[in-house]
């Protein structure tokens, strides 16, 4: 058993680890993909070479960026055959569709126009190089949409049903897989927040070119997009945000406690906008949850159902099974324990249903498939071993999400600021503290990609123990391997994704450096 | 032949030309090897920029295959990958390194200059071939796994594929994975020389790759020859309508004999590849090389995978339990999610329609020093 757990936290480490690097340079292509677009969008239209040299300059940031991108992408769509094998085969019916979807329909888009993108400039039309750049763009952009449908499949299974003949869950429908409330809200707001990083991105550059005294013209032109770009993207990231709570709160409410921190519920919740978490607090023992809070009233009602009277549930009462309606009437809704007995029996049919099978027994058979998919959806819970199980790591989920939520408002305010200095520059280039919002703008990029980080950590913390959100918890996703093997893969990625990323970050730091001090102003119209 | 099964064959015709495809973009990882041969830093230069412009195509054909199979055949994906583990960490690995080679070689401040990313696109160059052609006749030989789907109810030891504890390494060591591995390497390296000397307008690179060529396509065909007679003597695993799976001696040879019109398109497959070598060795001036012997190249692929996957074949026969062969039939998806993906797959004329028209737009101007010089984005 304890080689088991090893086993399920090394294979988890790993894939975190690839999935955090993957996600430190996915978020910059997304964003800047769009930017580097309406760049050559606007040189197409304007003829100006100026924005031909603003295009190139933002377009060889992008070209680094992307291929670390792709190197650790690769990792993470094999990873979940080699180190995840029972979960590919209990859902891959459902899962690998998007996969290989994205496969066909988007990356083969981006590799294919991404080569006529940045060697095309001489050897296609100007038009056929901008459909180009921007089938890049949206390349990228569909390949988020079907990861992420994918993804949310994981926190919301639907549109699918268990097969006992084959012991996995098949598609029933693919419309509801890709189109389900999870995946929508998770692809807008992730994509979303991806154009606000690219946009704080090129004002953080823009910034330090300012404040070394460099390309003052260029760095005008590109905030014009960069800010906008980045307004944009902030604005409607906090609008599907919410969306993303409400959809949280109804379908895993457990996630929606943890984020909050939040161990008994109550009508007219309040949301805890700076709080301190009791670190010997446990579930059912009457201690306070919270050492410190400032908390604002109604606001997680208000947040989990856009109604600032309704019951938010808590840890504990979703343990215990235990809500309310809009009228204040309770609602029994089945509790952790029952899950865990309703599991139990449907493995017991399982097991049953295999010898009827054998023995041909048509009825028996039919009656057992019924029982099984009546109470399928507990299926997960059968393997734990008691209800407190089913609780997230409630710090991590909840710091992290209180992190995300601060930055996001912060984003908002800088990305406004940096949009009204777009359009009166003489305010900024006029006053003693200019080198102080420069500054400002370098910091705020570190700040971007924490904060983006912390969404996915949010995410993905927040719904533990499970792989599939009731169906399968970690432990019984595994592949059958040696705890040592994964801990040697481990290490092994660890250590060259490390050393790429410091490459990566050595190459941008000096495509910037070098390319700013050429004068990309003097270039003539 | 029910739906499911149509379904199920369709689908494996597709894994077959992706998988087809793949092989004939290892060019690009033929010619990485090819670095070794090339000391002047220009010579170089122009060999890298030729595959620089493709390298993504081969590395998205790889990753749909391997997204493809999981939609497809996730039993596959379950218990090949996570049972051969190191065998496909190792390729995975490879080509990780590729990845970023190309964009960062010549770029100021890659830390690590330029002859160390020239080092990992070597070692991707040779063990990306040499291992995806091991992982693939493991196909044709077997591996050592059990497949009991009811494990998952085992709270303790859920996993329900179950591997060898060396874990892929054992293909590595077998001679006739690796045989198979070597053939795709210096296929690899052959089709590299024809798309350069396609690809290239340089004298210095084009008489160079003429000799590497010969050399290369004489080993490969001994290899090719070798490989061939080795599959089609060997047993694979058979099963009935009934269920019943069994090992049958010379399985493959008999599936060619009985899909008569596989070992057609193998044998014009083979005479496409044996012209695109021998006009390019023959005449000078040819440079067109690639095409012929780039479409027998799939075609031959192709027709391989029928020959493991068609005619009640077991694609990745069991040696520790044959019952636990996978099959068309035992390890696919759903027919709805195979009808779903077979909508999709429409598309597919489609997305190599534009690779094609883009390739030839990128490619009808050939690779100079000049271009080099004079161009803002270059490895």
């Amino acid at each position: 058993m304890e080689e088991l757990i090893n086993v399920v936290d090394w294979s988890r480490a790993q894939f975190a680890l690839t999935a955090i690097y993957h996600w430190l340079f996915v978020p910059l292509t997304l964003g800047l993909g769009i930017i580097v677009a309406v760049m050559e969008t606007i040189y197409l239209k304007t003829k100006s070479e100026k924005w031909l040299a603003t295009t190139k300059f933002w377009m060889t940031i992008f070209g680094v960026n992307f291929a670390i991108g792709v190197a650790t992408g690769i990792i993470l769509e094999f990873e979940f055959g080699t180190n995840w094998s029972n979960y590919s085969w209990f859902v891959g019916d459902i899962f690998g569709a998007p996969l290989a979807v994205e496969g066909i329909l988007a990356f083969f888009m981006e590799s294919t126009f991404i080569a006529v993108m940045f060697f095309g400039w001489k050897k296609v039309s100007p038009k056929f190089h901008l459909a180009a750049t921007w089938l890049t763009a949206i390349g990228a952009s569909l390949s988020a949409l079907w990861i992420l449908v994918a993804n949310a499949w994981m926190q919301y299974p639907t549109g699918c049903e268990f097969n006992p003949a084959t012991m996995r869950n098949e598609m029933t429908s693919f419309a509801a897989v890709a189109l389900s409330p999870m995946a929508m809200s998770k692809f807008f707001h992730t994509v979303l927040s991806a154009w606000a990083l690219g946009g704080v991105f090129v004002c953080g550059v823009c910034g330090w070119m300012m404040l070394k005294k460099r390309n003052y013209e260029h760095c005008q032109r590109s905030l014009k997009v960069g800010a906008w770009v980045g307004v944009i993207g902030i604005v409607l990231t906090m609008v599907t945000g919410d969306t993303s709570a409400v959809t949280v709160a109804k379908y895993q409410p457990m996630k929606l406690a943890a984020m909050e921190g939040l161990y008994k519920g109550n009508h007219e919740q309040a949301i805890v906008a700076f709080g301190i978490l009791n670190p010997s607090k446990q579930a059912f023992d009457d201690q306070d949850p919270y050492l410190f809070d400032i908390s604002i009233p109604y606001g997680l009602s208000f947040l989990a159902t856009h109604d600032f009277k309704a019951f938010v549930p808590g840890i504990e009462d979703i343990i215990n099974g235990v809500s309310y309606d809009s009228e204040g009437n309770e609602i029994n809704t089945v509790s952790y324990a029952e899950r865990m007995e309703r599991g139990r029996q449907v493995q017991d049919m399982l097991s049953q249903y295999d010898a009827a099978m054998r023995s041909e027994n048509r009825v028996m058979v039919d009656s057992l498939k019924n029982a099984i998919n009546t109470n399928f959806k507990s299926f997960g819970y059968a393997y734990l071993e008691k209800p407190e199980e089913a609780i997230p790591n409630v710090p991590l989920t909840f710091y992290t999400f209180h992190f995300m939520v601060t930055v996001g408002g912060y984003l908002l305010l800088f990305l406004l600021l940096a949009l009204f200095f777009v359009y009166k520059p003489d305010i900024l280039n006029k006053a003693k503290w200019a080198k102080w919002w420069y500054i400002l703008a370098i910091i705020t990029i570190p700040l971007t990609y924490l904060c983006s980080a912390s969404g996915w950590i949010v995410a993905e913390v927040g719904r533990q123990p499970w792989t599939i959100q009731d169906l399968m918890p970690n432990k019984v996703a595994i592949s059958d391997l040696s705890a040592g093997y994964v801990q040697i893969t481990f290490w092994i990625f660890a250590v060259v994704f490390t050393a790429l990323l410091i490459a990566d970050i050595g190459i941008i730091c000096k495509q910037i450096s070098k390319k700013s001090q050429t004068d990309l102003d003097t270039i003539k119209d | 032949m029910t739906t499911y099964n149509l379904l199920q064959n369709y689908w494996w015709l597709i894994m077959s030309v992706l998988g087809a495809l793949l092989v004939f973009l290892l060019m690009v990882q033929g010619g990485q090897s090819m670095l070794i041969h090339y000391g002047k830093p220009d010579k170089r230069a122009l060999l890298i920029n030729s595959m620089g412009r493709k390298w993504e195509l081969t590395y998205t054909t790889l990753v749909t295959f391997g997204g493809a199979f999981f939609a497809s055949f996730p039993l596959f994906y379950s218990t090949s990958f996570g049972g051969a583990y190191w065998l496909w960490m190792l390729i995975l690995f490879s080509f990780v390194i590729q990845a970023i080679s190309y964009e960062y070689r010549s770029k100021p401040g890659n830390i690590y200059g330029a002859r160390f990313y020239d080092t990992l696109l070597l070692i991707n160059g040779i063990v990306g071939p040499v291992l995806l052609g091991v992982a693939v006749a493991t196909m044709f030989f077997g591996a050592e796994f059990t497949v009991t789907k009811s494990n998952i109810l085992n709270v303790q030891a859920a996993t329900i594929s179950q591997w060898g504890p060396s874990h892929g390494l054992e293909a590595i060591a077998c001679w006739k994975c690796l045989l198979f591995g070597f053939m795709v390497f210096f296929l690899a390296r052959t089709l590299a020389s024809l798309y350069f000397i396609n690809n290239i307008d340089d004298d210095e690179v084009n008489k160079s790759q003429h000799k590497l060529l010969l050399v290369n396509a004489a080993v490969f065909v001994v290899l090719f020859l070798a490989t061939v007679a080795v599959i089609l003597t060997a047993s694979g695993v058979g099963y009935d309508d009934s269920g019943n799976v069994q090992w049958v001696p010379m399985k493959y040879l008999k599936n060619y004999l009985a899909m008569w019109w596989a070992l057609v398109i193998l044998l014009l497959g083979v005479v496409m590849v044996l012209f695109g070598i021998g006009k390019t060795l023959w005449k000078a001036d040819y440079r067109s090389g690639i095409w012929p012997a780039g479409i027998g190249t799939v075609l031959v692929v192709m027709t391989l995978f029928w020959v493991m996957g068609y005619n009640n074949t077991a694609y990745l026969p069991s040696l520790l339990d044959v019952q636990s062969s996978l099959t068309l039939r035992n390890s696919s998806s759903s027919e709805f999610t195979l009808t779903v993906m077979s909508v999709v797959s429409i598309l597919v004329p489609f997305v190599l329609a534009y690779i094609a028209y883009c390739w030839y737009k990128m490619d009808h101007k050939k690779l100079t020093s000049d271009e080099l010089n004079n161009t803002d984005h270059k490895y």
